[in-house]
C-alpha cells in the first residue's frame, strides 16, 4: 500500500472524511480548533526567517508548497495573506473539496494531486514549505522529509506540526480524541509512527536543514482552543531553515 | 432572474453592521480601527440621532468601557460631558439597610462616569467620520438576507445589495434583522414605563448616584456635570400614565416627594422621555454568518445600569475575534468565529440577564418574606469586604475574561 512518501491506507481514512474538511464541528473539528494557533506560530516563524511584507498581506511575494493540503484549511489563509500558494494532496477527493472551496472564496490557488517527491523532482523550489499534520501519516518520515526539504529554497523555511511519541499523546490522541470524545474517527492515528521532537529534527537535518524553532500546542478545553506551550509532549510544531550557501540567510 | 439584480454588482465587505446607534457605532470603530473593511446600515439619517428631541437619556459607562472607549479614540470627545461617580447608594425606599458603594475600596477610580447619550453618539459619529474603508447606508433597510457558502448577501430595500462574511446585528432589542433572519426570542415585558429626565438642583450631588427600590419600580438618580442629574424612573404603566399627565411643576413635586430634598429644590430640564420595559433575550447570538450584539441579543432592564457596558464587552469581543481571524488569513464569520464569539460572551449575557431580571423581582413588591431577605442581602454584601469588591468590581466591568481593549495597561 506504499507508494513513494505515501501510504495510501492512511488515505482511504481521509477520502471518507473530505466532504466535511470544512465543518469545524465535523470530525475534522481538532484542525479547526487547531488552526489559528498553527498560523500564528507559523507567522511569527516566517517573520523572524523570511521576507515580511506587513500590512493586510505580510506573506505578499512568498511562493509557498503546501504538502498534504487536504481541504484548503491552511493553503486558503495564506493565499489571503499574500502568499502564493501551491496545495498537494495525494488524494484527488481531497483536491476537489479543495478546489471547489477556493473557488466559492475566491481565491486562486494551484491544487495539484501530486506527491512531494513529485514536485521536487520537477526542480520546483519554494521560499516556505509547509506539512501540517502529515509526518504522522506517512510510511518512511525521514524519505518524506528528505524529499519535502529537496523543495525548499536556500534561505527558505520548512515548517511542520505533528503529534509526539509519548505517553501523554497516547492518551490525548488515541484514548482521548478517538474514544472518549470521539473527535476523530478511530484509528485515525497510529501512535507506534509518531515521532518525537529530536527524531523529527535529526531527520531535518539529515536532509541538509537547521532546526530552529519548536512548540508545543496545549488544548484548553474551557476556551475550546488551543495555546502554544512549552511542552512538545502531544501536539508540536517545528520550523527549520535551509541555510543560503556561504552562511546563513 | 431578475435582470436588475444579476446585473448590479454587490459591494463586496468583511463586515457588514446593521443599525448605527450607539452599539453599531462603537462596533464600525473598534472593526475600522483595525483596518476591517466595512458597510454600516442604518434606518434613519445619522444626522438625525443627534438631535436634541432624539433621546434624553444617559448611560452608565463602567470602567472596562471608558477604556475601550480610550482606545477607540473617542474618549477625550466624551470626557467634559462625563460626571465621574464617586458613590453608589442602594436602598430599599423605608428601609435603614443598605448598600455603600465607595470608590475609595476598590482604588482611586471613579466607579465609573454617567454620559449623554447624544455625547456617545456624536463622539462616536466622529471617530468613524474619519474611517477609510467604511461605506455607509444611510438611510436604508435590510429586506433580505441570502446565505452562501463564501458569505451572506444582503438586499436592501433601494435595490443596492452587499455581500459579507459576516453580519453584525447591532439594532436594538426588537431588532428588525434579527426578525428577518428568523432567529427567535424571549420577552417578559414587565409592564413599567420608564421616565427619563434631567433634573437641576440646589445643592450639588458630589458624584453621588442613589437607586432606591420602591414596590412599583426602581427610581434612580444619576449626577451630571454641574448641578445637574438624570432620573429614571421606572414605573408600572398605569401609575406611569397618570404621572406623564403632570406639569413639569407637579412632576417636579412628585419627583421630590419620592427622593426628599437632599439636593434641595429641583427644576425639570428639557422634555421628558417614556421608554417601555421589555425583557428581550435572543434564542442564540449566532446564525450562520451572523452575530447579534448588545441588546440584539439580549436586552436587560435599565436598572444596574448595566446595559451598554454589556454591549461594549460584546463589541470588543467581537472586535478582538475578527480582527484575530483578519491577522491570520482566517474567515471572519466562518463557524469557528462565530463559535468563538458565542463561547465567550453567553455566560457574561446569561449572568447579567438573570441579575438584573433577578434583582428587579427581587424589590418589586410587597411580600413581608422577600422584603427581610432583601435587607439581609444589602446588609451582608455591606459588611462582606470580599464580596462587595466582587460585585463593585463586576459593576465596573472588570470580571471575566476581558477583551484585550478593556484590560488595564498593566494586566494586559
Amino acid at each position: 500500500m506504499t507508494d513513494g512518501t505515501v501510504d495510501r491506507a492512511e488515505l482511504d481514512k481521509f477520502r471518507a472524511m473530505a466532504a466535511r474538511w470544512w465543518d469545524p464541528h465535523g470530525p475534522l473539528r481538532p484542525l479547526h480548533l487547531m488552526n489559528p494557533t498553527r498560523i500564528d506560530w507559523l507567522l511569527g516563524q516566517c517573520r523572524a526567517h523570511l521576507t515580511w511584507a506587513g500590512g493586510r498581506r505580510p506573506l505578499a511575494g512568498l511562493e509557498v508548497l503546501d504538502v498534504g493540503c487536504g481541504g484548503g484549511l491552511l493553503a486558503e489563509p495564506l493565499t489571503r495573506l499574500g502568499a502564493t500558494v501551491t496545495g498537494i494532496d495525494p488524494e484527488p477527493a481531497n483536491l476537489e473539496v479543495a478546489r471547489e472551496h477556493a473557488r466559492v472564496a475566491g481565491l486562486a490557488i494551484g491544487y495539484e494531486a501530486a506527491r512531494v517527491e513529485d514536485i521536487a523532482a520537477r526542480g520546483c523550489r519554494f521560499d516556505l514549505v509547509t506539512a501540517l499534520e502529515v509526518v504522522e501519516h506517512v510510511p518512511d518520515p525521514a524519505a518524506f522529509v528528505r524529499a519535502a526539504a529537496a523543495t525548499v529554497r536556500p534561505g527558505g523555511l520548512f515548517v511542520l506540526s505533528t503529534l509526539s511519541r509519548t505517553l501523554a499523546s497516547w492518551v490525548a490522541a488515541i484514548v482521548a480524541a478517538e474514544y472518549l470524545l470521539g473527535w476523530v474517527p478511530r484509528g485515525t492515528h497510529d501512535w507506534g509512527r509518531f515521532l518525537k521532537p529530536s527524531e523529527l529534527a535529526a531527520h531535518l537535518r539529515a536532509a541538509g536543514l537547521r532546526p530552529v524553532g519548536l512548540t508545543g500546542l496545549a488544548y484548553e478545553p474551557a476556551y475550546e482552543r488551543f495555546t502554544t506551550c512549552r511542552d512538545p509532549g502531544v501536539n508540536y510544531m517545528i520550523a527549520a531553515v535551509r541555510d543560503a550557501v556561504g552562511g546563513s540567510a | 432572474m431578475d435582470e436588475k439584480r444579476a446585473v448590479a454588482r454587490p459591494h463586496r465587505v468583511e463586515v457588514a453592521i446593521a443599525g448605527g446607534g450607539l452599539t453599531g457605532l462603537a462596533l464600525a470603530a473598534a472593526l475600522g480601527r483595525a483596518g476591517t473593511c466595512l458597510a454600516l446600515v442604518e434606518q434613519a439619517p445619522l444626522a438625525s440621532l443627534v438631535e436634541p428631541e432624539y433621546d434624553g437619556r444617559v448611560t452608565a459607562v463602567a470602567r472596562g468601557s471608558q477604556r475601550f472607549l480610550a482606545s477607540l479614540g473617542a474618549w477625550p470627545a466624551i470626557a467634559p460631558e462625563a460626571e465621574p461617580i464617586l458613590e453608589i447608594v442602594v436602598r430599599e425606599a423605608g428601609s435603614p439597610v443598605g448598600v455603600h458603594y465607595d470608590h475609595r475600596e476598590v482604588g482611586n477610580e471613579p466607579l465609573g462616569w454617567i454620559v449623554p447619550n447624544r455625547t456617545l453618539r456624536l463622539a462616536l459619529q466622529t471617530t468613524i467620520a474619519d474611517l477609510t474603508d467604511l461605506d455607509l447606508f444611510t438611510p436604508a433597510r435590510i429586506v433580505a438576507a441570502e446565505t452562501g457558502t463564501g458569505g451572506l448577501r444582503l438586499e436592501l430595500a433601494d435595490g443596492r445589495a452587499i455581500e459579507t462574511a459576516l453580519l453584525a446585528v447591532c439594532e436594538g432589542r426588537l431588532s428588525p434583522t434579527r426578525e428577518l433572519l428568523g432567529i427567535g426570542d424571549r420577552r417578559f415585558d414587565y409592564r413599567q414605563l420608564a421616565i427619563v429626565c434631567t433634573l437641576r438642583h440646589e445643592r450639588p450631588h458630589r458624584g453621588r448616584a442613589v437607586e432606591r427600590f420602591f414596590p412599583d419600580g426602581p427610581f434612580a438618580i444619576l449626577p451630571m456635570r454641574g448641578r445637574r442629574s438624570s432620573i429614571v424612573w421606572a414605573l408600572e404603566a398605569e401609575k406611569a400614565a397618570a404621572v406623564r399627565a403632570l406639569d413639569d411643576r407637579a412632576f417636579a413635586a412628585e419627583v421630590e416627594e419620592r427622593f426628599g430634598d437632599l439636593l434641595g429644590g429641583i427644576e425639570i430640564e428639557g422634555p421628558r422621555f417614556y421608554f417601555p420595559l421589555v425583557l428581550v433575550e435572543s434564542e442564540r447570538i449566532t446564525a450562520p454568518r451572523v452575530a447579534l450584539v448588545g441588546d440584539a441579543a439580549r436586552g436587560i432592564h435599565p436598572i444596574a445600569g448595566q446595559g451598554w457596558n454589556l454591549a461594549l464587552r460584546d463589541v470588543a469581543a467581537l472586535a478582538e475575534v475578527v480582527e484575530e481571524r483578519l491577522r491570520l488569513g482566517l474567515d471572519p464569520g466562518d463557524a469557528s468565529a462565530l463559535d468563538r464569539y458565542a463561547a465567550w460572551r453567553s455566560f457574561d449575557g446569561l449572568a447579567l440577564v438573570s441579575i438584573c431580571h433577578g434583582i428587579e423581582r427581587l424589590f418589586s413588591n410587597d411580600v413581608g418574606p422577600l422584603k427581610l431577605l432583601r435587607n439581609l442581602g444589602l446588609g451582608l454584601v455591606e459588611r462582606l469586604p470580599p464580596a462587595k469588591r466582587f460585585f463593585m468590581r463586576h459593576a465596573m466591568g472588570l470580571v471575566g475574561e476581558l477583551p484585550r481593549s478593556m484590560r488595564s495597561a498593566r494586566s494586559a
